[in-house]
């Protein structure tokens, strides 16, 4: 089953599936293609940013920004 | 190579490229802004067998599709199509190895360009203790460029590198491994021929790469060079679009995908991580820095060491600083002949210059702080857990330090927001930092509350006069918070910059960095906002003292002819400031300032403490004739203060009203010629302090207006 990874609670690892939206470029750019492993680290007080690790770095992501990232659950 | 090369450093950011910089350059670098803009501009030179080269440190990027103002000046420099400067001799691209895939992405860029370039495999160390092997041989196979695996730590490594320069061969054609997939090709062919060529003055370097941008954005976004047939131009891209999509590819990821892909490839066969999924430091470090709980209590701590640092740590330096201006100016006094020369000198100079370097060790402390981390990492993490907080007031995660720095002052608060990436988020939190209640209300807020708050105990424990202290402070957060999410909606949104933003592993930072970006920023501020805070120094210096106006002998130990009620006694310097042009002014502006509840002595304090806030307290003192003003108390000021007879209307000067009006003024109004100065530096424009003093002080204005007269009619 397909998810946006803004809709996600809690943390676990996911593959992503596309991303669409206006920050596609920048989150293709920064490695966060489809098939690729993300892993959903840790989320900030108030539930967003996210901390998510891909392709071996980490990187926080914004609420908006995660509803760009389609992935597998 | 014997001729002098302009090498450019390019990489993303945290991948060591600034410490190789600095390694390469020594200490023969300059830090400037690019005209116009506040990006900073590192130039340098190095010494390679003899030769003179220069050394550019482009801004750190991602991606040369940018999509901020420093991704932008690193491309235009690139391309050389920023202003007096030609495209570099050779491009190092300098990338973390411990994360290669992403940091070749902007390499393969930069390949495209058709610029000879050098890949610079650093941090190869973290990369092996993450257990990932690199063949440098294989790389540079792959890629076709020449790849240098190194350790920025490694001296030796330094050395090897300058020999690969000199050794450099430029002419050798070096044909791209990576090629667009045919559609992507195509529709690549059909921008350049039919729009970039006939229409724009693109330089041909950048035609491949400008296609597959406004392939992938639609349009020209950003656009910065000139070009014409904008319908025309709309149509062929939609058609190149078309081209793709029939294809069944989305326009917006083709040439990300085509470039990972051709990563890959590359690399796939160049590198090997013996292990998988290993907790790294930095996970087991972050599990705690970036915990729900943990993660603000970690930082409420740092931000209290910060706090104590720039607000004690900082004092006896300011104090020797202080000290050895007083005392110079003393020096200065009693040694040249009396006269304006020496009150110029005396008055305005050098109280100018010790106005500036006082403003030194809370700058250099906080900034220490700063650096150190950045330099760690830890600084991302601070954004990170705070940004849910802030983005509902719309202002950056990365604007905590700044603002709760300009509780101490707004001069290093407003040159840390160099640390927020986004211009919008970072001009919003630098126009909302001076209301933040800076060390130097302190003695105006003291004196009013000393004198006409009572001390009346409140729930036991608290007094009145603690209260208003707390409720001050209080009140400059939340005019701070409000003004940001006002502006927030009418700032024009211009270019929308993601926040993804990158947690780089942690890492002990560079001491020689640190100390080399801490003397660079205070260097900045003493030569650059310096400059104008003497200046305006010395006009305020002379509006106190002239036209200069000898005290009739008569007067001596009279009382003033300004009111008879002024119950205090003559002497020349409370005359000389009540009759110079700061004086008249006062009176001039009484009628404007009345409705506030100020009179003309607090008018005078007004223009004066322009120049520090707290300058307000020692206006306060001359005019009252107070000599040996130095009370810590303010003990005889406030008796003077509390007794003050308005003689037209009977009344006392200052009510309660009045006090609360005054502070509220002082928390609100742009009473600060240094915040001027820096935001005039920092913003590279006077359009921003011009802003920043009009809305400041207009909100004072109303804000005192409200209070005193609510208050005095009760």
């Amino acid at each position: 089953m397909a998810s946006f990874l803004a809709d996600i609670k809690g943390t676990g690892t996911y593959l992503v599936k596309d991303i669409n939206g206006p920050d596609t470029t920048r989150l293709l750019e920064m490695g966060i293609t489809p098939g690729i492993a993300i892993e959903v680290m840790r989320r900030a007080p108030l539930g967003f940013p996210i901390e998510i690790k891909v392709r071996g770095y980490l990187l926080s992501l914004r609420e908006s920004e995660a509803k760009c990232i389609e992935v597998q659950v | 190579m014997k001729q002098p090369l302009t090498i450019a450093l390019a990489g993303n950011p945290n991948t060591g490229k600034s410490t190789l910089f600095n390694a390469l350059t020594g200490l023969r670098q300059k830090i400037a802004n690019y005209p116009g803009i506040t990006v900073e501009r590192k130039a340098g030179t190095t010494i390679i067998g003899g030769v003179l080269h220069k050394v550019i440190d482009l801004p750190g990027a991602y991606s040369l599709n940018y999509k901020k103002l420093d991704e932008r000046i690193a491309y235009e420099t690139l391309i050389g199509s920023y202003e007096h400067e030609d495209a570099p001799d050779l491009v190092l691209v300098v990338v973390d190895s411990s994360n290669l895939d992403r940091n070749l992405y902007l390499a393969t860029q930069i390949m495209d360009l058709n610029l000879p370039v050098m890949l610079v495999l650093n941090m190869t160390d973290v990369a092996k203790e993450r257990g990932i092997e690199i063949d440098p041989n294989v790389i540079a196979e792959n890629l076709g460029i020449p790849v240098f695996a190194m350790s920025a730590k490694n001296k030796g490594d330094i050395e090897e590198l300058k020999s690969l320069i000199s050794e450099f061969e430029m002419e050798v054609p070096r044909p791209l491994k990576w090629v667009p997939n045919p559609t992507l090709h195509e529709a690549i062919k059909l921008v350049i021929e039919e729009w970039i060529e006939p229409c724009t003055n693109i330089p041909e370097r950048a035609q491949n790469i400008e296609a597959l941008r406004l392939i992938s954005e639609g349009e020209f976004i950003g656009a910065f060079y000139k070009f014409e047939k904008a319908e025309l131009g709309k149509r062929v891209i939609a058609k190149a679009r078309g081209i793709i999509e029939q294809d069944g590819g989305n326009p917006m990821a083709a040439e990300v995908l085509r470039r990972y892909n051709f990563i890959g490839e590359a690399t796939s066969k160049g590198s090997v991580q013996t292990r998988q999924n290993e907790k790294t430091l930095t996970d087991k470090i972050d599990a705690v820095v970036t915990h729900k709980v943990f993660g603000p209590m970690i930082f409420t701590f740092v931000l209290l060491l910060m706090f104590q640092a720039i607000f004690s740590w900082a004092t006896p330096f300011m104090d020797m600083i202080d000290l050895l201006f007083v005392e110079g100016g003393n020096w200065v006094a009693n040694t040249l002949p009396p006269g304006m020369l020496n009150d110029l000198l005396v008055d305005g100079v050098i109280a100018g210059l010790g106005g500036v370097v006082i403003f030194l060790p809370q700058i250099v402390f906080l900034f220490f702080f700063i650096y150190v981390l950045e330099g760690t990492g830890y600084m991302a993490r601070a954004a990170f857990v705070m940004d849910g907080f802030m983005t509902k007031v719309g202002l950056h995660g990365r604007s905590v330090v700044p603002l709760m720095s300009g509780f101490a002052c707004a001069i290093p608060g407003i040159m840390a927001t160099r640390t927020i990436e986004n211009w919008r988020d970072r001009i919003i939190t630098i126009m909302v930092l001076p209301f933040m209640a800076c060390s130097a209300r302190l003695p105006v807020y003291a004196l009013m509350i000393a004198a006409f708050i009572p001390a009346t105990k409140v729930l036991g424990i608290f007094t009145l006069q603690g209260i208003t202290f707390f409720g001050l402070y209080i009140f400059g957060i939340v005019m701070a918070l409000v003004a940001a999410a006002v502006m927030k909606r009418f700032f024009p949104k211009g270019q929308e910059t993601p926040f993804i933003m990158e947690l780089p592993s942690y890492k002990m930072p560079k001491w020689s960095v640190v100390f080399h970006n801490v003397f660079e920023r205070g260097k900045v501020f003493i030569t650059e906002a310096g400059k104008i805070i003497v200046a305006i120094s010395i006009v305020l210096w002379f509006l106190a003292s002239f036209p200069k106006t000898e005290m009739p002998e008569a007067l001596n130990g009279d009382t003033t002819e300004y009111d008879s009620s002024f119950d205090i006694t003559e002497n020349p310097e409370s005359y000389q400031l009540r009759h110079s042009f700061a004086g008249k002014f006062g009176k001039i502006i009484e009628p404007a300032i009345e409705p506030l509840g100020f009179d003309w002595k607090i008018g005078i304090g007004l223009i004066t403490s322009f120049a520090a806030r707290e300058v307000m307290v020692g206006t306060l003192n001359t005019i009252y004739s107070i000599e040996e003003a130095d009370d810590a108390e303010n003990a005889t000021l406030k008796e003077k203060l509390r007794n003050d007879i308005n003689p037209e209307t009977g009344e006392h000067v200052y009510s309660i009203a009045t006090a609360i009006s005054l502070m509220i003024f002082f928390a609100l109004a742009m009473q600060c010629m240094s915040t001027i100065a820096i935001v005039r530096r920092e913003t590279n424009s006077w359009k921003w302090p011009t802003a920043m003093f009009v809305y400041m002080s207009a909100l004072a204005y109303i804000c005192s207006l409200i209070t005193y007269q609510i208050g005095s009619n009760l």
